[in-house]
């Protein structure tokens, strides 16, 4: 213990530690721990793409080509489960390692070494899942909500379940993080309500964390003891209900999908002013909806189920308070474009992703709200108008939030300007193809094509064939934004300023780039004309 | 005119069989109800379609007229009250309208009163059961069969089967995948009542015509109705992954009228008589134990 001290003593008073090891394997820096999420999200993106890309394949064209059935619902599965918990969340929970201690004037995060074994084990978890692909029985294949009675015949359970508990561990442990850093470790002067809105919808997502991993790994549990110890939770021959398990998943379920908006809302909130050069639209506002979307999300479980035959009291609930949650997001989305009025807008690569956000998730949203509407939702349920749906969000949502972010705070991190040419090159293959995939999908569900299925009628072929080519085209797309980070961190010569970008405000700019291994070892005294809202009175 | 004629058939779902390629929206259905869903979706692709050119039209013009690059300076302000009190209520008014259509149409979906007959569903891995239970207050004895995937999907659908999709036809309707040995047949003008159950797992009996797709689940008897107005054949599939042939376990059901409805139900219940068919008990308990086991 001692030595542990003492050599984090050392390491404050100089750089990085020499050896690779020490400093990737041993770290306690909240910024090579939140590169070492970033690079891990990165690897399962792609990962979790090639699984797509396989999908989108035997998709082309009716009849099978390529794979077996069940292999499809192995990769419909994978992709589902590492797109989720591989992709999407460490990312996020990068981006707050890397930023949250910075924008608030602390040195690291508050709880160091369990920050450095939240993200070690991620790794064993996706190591532990990915392997049943390879294993006799193959992978999961019951989808990524892994329904009994269907999930309890496959033989990967328990690998699987085994792997949601480590993610689950990962995951409250760097949502306690992240509550003990913005709690305790703000430089004086730096107030909440003071506080950027990435951190404030980081706040909100750890307490949802906290609140809804236990309920997942409860289910699973439950799940795992069906299978191997006789229990019935979920077998109806022993007394159990197959839809309780649906109404456990989908209480964690609902609020899972909401820690995967609400920091991108947060990023969002930092682009879009940033580029407008004026202050965020109805600051209060804004936390305020985070807040109410975040409460909300506890209340709308069951229109995942709507199809299950709930009782009709049940049924006008859960659509009540879904279409509730419109108002709130219509709000953050009014505030967005609010922001851009009356600005002096310039559009660089991160501000292109935080407007093709804005549009690309509201339309999300809309089919959000006609997905509510019971009596449609009859109708939409389990089709591929809800695969569009949530990939309106998670990809044009969740995805480009995460990628401006990169493009927004690469300057900061690696102290090299990216290429501004092969940005926007990224930015509009990215936008067209995803739209080219993703919007005739709408038109497949609504004419009545099913979800998770690896074979279809002819009369689904043409819209299929769109999206496919869509696919291909939005997922190599992709290896061009590999190019542009490895350039920019290795290769680039255009050094980045303190301040990056001409209308960046906050803590973080005031550092500088790339952010050497410590900051804000002393605090900053806070200028509240150097915040982004450090003159909120509204 | 060609155009014409291509955008009506893409949007009313009338002039030919749905699903129909290039299809763009909801079929309109076949029965009393359907229509519910098919309006509540228009409205509110309309409602959304208003609000999207209204807010990413002033995207679209804060973008133009804000740009640096036109010398626009930033103004300071960050805070409009009666702005913020406008798009906070009138989208409570607009969801209130909407919530109000949709209560309407639930409520009459959830109403399997007055029904004149019943049908038991049973979802297998994978295949569909259909029991008549009652037709006209009377109760019918032992007709029952399973549904599968007809031959000649089945054969062309395996990997590699070299088989061309576009040659599974039923007349000059394309027919693959959405094809079974042994339809369900149904009278029209007739409240049916569905009680709908899973001997497995969890599949979901879907007909787009109808209107509704409604879970088979082990241990559970769902219900609810349609009252079919047009006599024809409907098609639907599975649209609850249920396994490795989730994908294929489609349903057919052929809706006649009363008169050779009641022709057809003699004689399956004759047919019945002389050689019953072994009965399907519901065996999701002794299934689930041995995956259990």
């Amino acid at each position: 213990m001692s030595y542990a001290a003492t050599h984090d003593q050392h390491d404050d008073h100089h750089g990085a530690p020499k050896s690779f090891f020490q400093r990737w394997f041993m770290s306690t820096n909240h910024k090579d721990i939140g590169t070492l999420y970033l690079i891990f999200a990165l690897t399962m993106f792609f990962i979790g793409g090639s699984f797509a890309m396989t999908i989108r394949a035997e998709l082309f064209k009716p009849g099978l080509q390529l794979v077996q059935p069940y292999f499809f619902n192995q990769l419909t599965t994978m992709h589902g489960l590492i797109m989720i918990f591989g992709a999407i969340m460490p990312a996020f929970v990068g981006l707050g390692n890397w930023m949250i201690p910075m924008m608030v004037g602390a040195p690291d995060m508050a709880l160091p070494r369990m920050n450095n074994l939240s993200f070690w084990i991620l790794p064993f978890a996706f190591i532990l899942m990915l392997s049943t692909l390879f294993l006799p029985g193959g992978g999961p294949a019951g989808g990524w909500t892994m329904y009994p009675p269907l999930s309890l015949q496959s033989n990967s359970l328990a690998y699987v379940v085994f792997a949601i508990h480590l993610m689950g561990i990962s995951s409250i442990m760097g949502a306690i993080n992240i509550i003990a850093t913005i709690l305790n470790m703000r430089a004086p002067g730096m107030d909440l309500l003071k506080m950027p809105v990435f951190v404030w919808s980081w706040l909100i997502t750890a307490f949802l964390l906290i609140a809804v991993m236990p309920v997942l790994a409860g289910a699973v549990t439950m799940l795992l003891t069906d299978k191997y110890f006789d229990t019935s939770f979920f077998n109806p021959g022993g007394g159990g209900d197959p839809v309780l398990y649906q109404h456990v998943f989908w209480f964690f379920g609902h609020p899972e999908v909401y820690i995967m908006i609400l920091p991108a809302f947060g990023i969002i909130s930092e682009i879009v002013p940033t580029f407008a050069r004026k202050p965020i639209f109805g600051y209060k506002a804004m936390v305020f909806a985070l807040a109410c979307i975040a409460f909300l999300s506890f209340t709308v479980w069951a229109h995942h189920m709507f199809a299950v035959g709930l009782p009709l009291g049940a049924d006008l609930f859960f659509m009540y308070a879904t279409m509730l949650i419109a108002v709130p997001t219509g709000v953050k989305v009014f505030n967005w474009v609010a922001t851009m009025w009356g600005g002096s807008m310039t559009f660089e690569t991160p501000m292109l992703f935080a407007i093709a956000f804005i549009i690309l998730f509201t339309i999300g949203g809309f089919s959000g709200l006609m997905l509510a509407l019971v009596p449609a939702d009859f109708q939409y349920q389990d089709t591929y108008f809800v695969v569009a749906h949530f990939h309106y969000v998670l990809v044009t949502g969740a995805l480009f939030a995460i990628i401006g972010a990169a493009y927004f705070w690469l300057p900061k991190w690696s102290g090299h300007m990216y290429s501004e040419f092969w940005g926007k090159v990224h930015f509009w293959n990215s936008v067209v193809w995803v739209n080219v995939l993703f919007f005739p999908q709408h038109f497949l569900g609504l004419a009545g094509m099913p979800r998770r299925i690896p074979d279809y009628n002819v009369a689904f072929a043409n819209f299929n064939m769109i999206s496919s080519i869509g696919g291909f085209l939005f997922g190599a797309s992709q290896l061009i934004f590999l190019g542009v980070v490895i350039h920019c961190v290795f290769f680039s010569k255009k050094q980045a300023a303190d301040r990056a970008w001409e209308g960046a405000k906050g803590l973080e700019w005031t550092v500088p780039s790339p952010a050497p291994h410590h900051t804000f070892s002393v605090p900053p005294v806070i200028h509240d004309e150097e915040l982004a809202h450090g003159d909120v009175h509204a | 005119m060609a155009a014409a004629s291509l955008a009506l058939a893409a949007f009313g779902g009338v002039v030919r069989a749905d699903p129909h390629p290039w299809q763009l929206n909801m079929t309109r259905g076949v029965t009393t109800w359907s229509h519910v869903p098919y309006d509540l979706n228009n409205i509110s692709l309309g409602v959304c379609v208003v609000i999207g050119v209204l807010v990413f039209g002033a995207m679209f013009i804060a973008m133009f007229r804000f740009r640096k690059s036109r010398g626009a300076v930033a103004e300071k302000w960050a805070h409009n009250t009666v702005l913020e009190v406008v798009w906070t209520t009138i989208p409570v008014l607009i969801l209130i309208t909407l919530a109000y259509l949709g209560t309407g149409g639930l409520t009459s979906w959830a109403d399997t009163t007055g029904s004149q007959m019943t049908v038991k569903i049973t979802g297998y891995q994978w295949k569909w059961r259909y029991d008549y239970i009652s037709y006209m207050g009377k109760p019918i004895d032992k007709v029952g069969f399973m549904s599968r995937l007809d031959k000649q999907s089945d054969d062309t659908r395996q990997l590699h089967s070299g088989m061309d999709p576009y040659a599974v036809k039923v007349g000059d309707e394309s027919t693959y995948l959405l094809n079974v040995d042994k339809p369900l047949v149904l009278p029209i003008h007739t409240k049916i009542r569905f009680v709908i159950t899973g001997g497995d797992v969890i599949h979901s009996w879907w007909v787009p015509q109808f209107g509704w797709k409604l879970d088979a689940i082990p241990g559970i008897i769902n219900a609810t109705w349609a009252n079919i107005e047009k006599p024809g054949t409907y098609r639907g599939q599975c649209a609850e992954l249920c396994g490795q042939d989730h994908g294929f376990m489609p349903i057919v059901v052929v809706a006649k009228s009363k008169a050779d409805f009641a022709k057809w139900l003699s004689e399956q219940a004759a047919a019945a008589k002389k050689a019953p068919p072994p009965p399907a008990p519901f065996d999701a308990s002794a299934q689930v134990a041995t995956q259990g086991g």
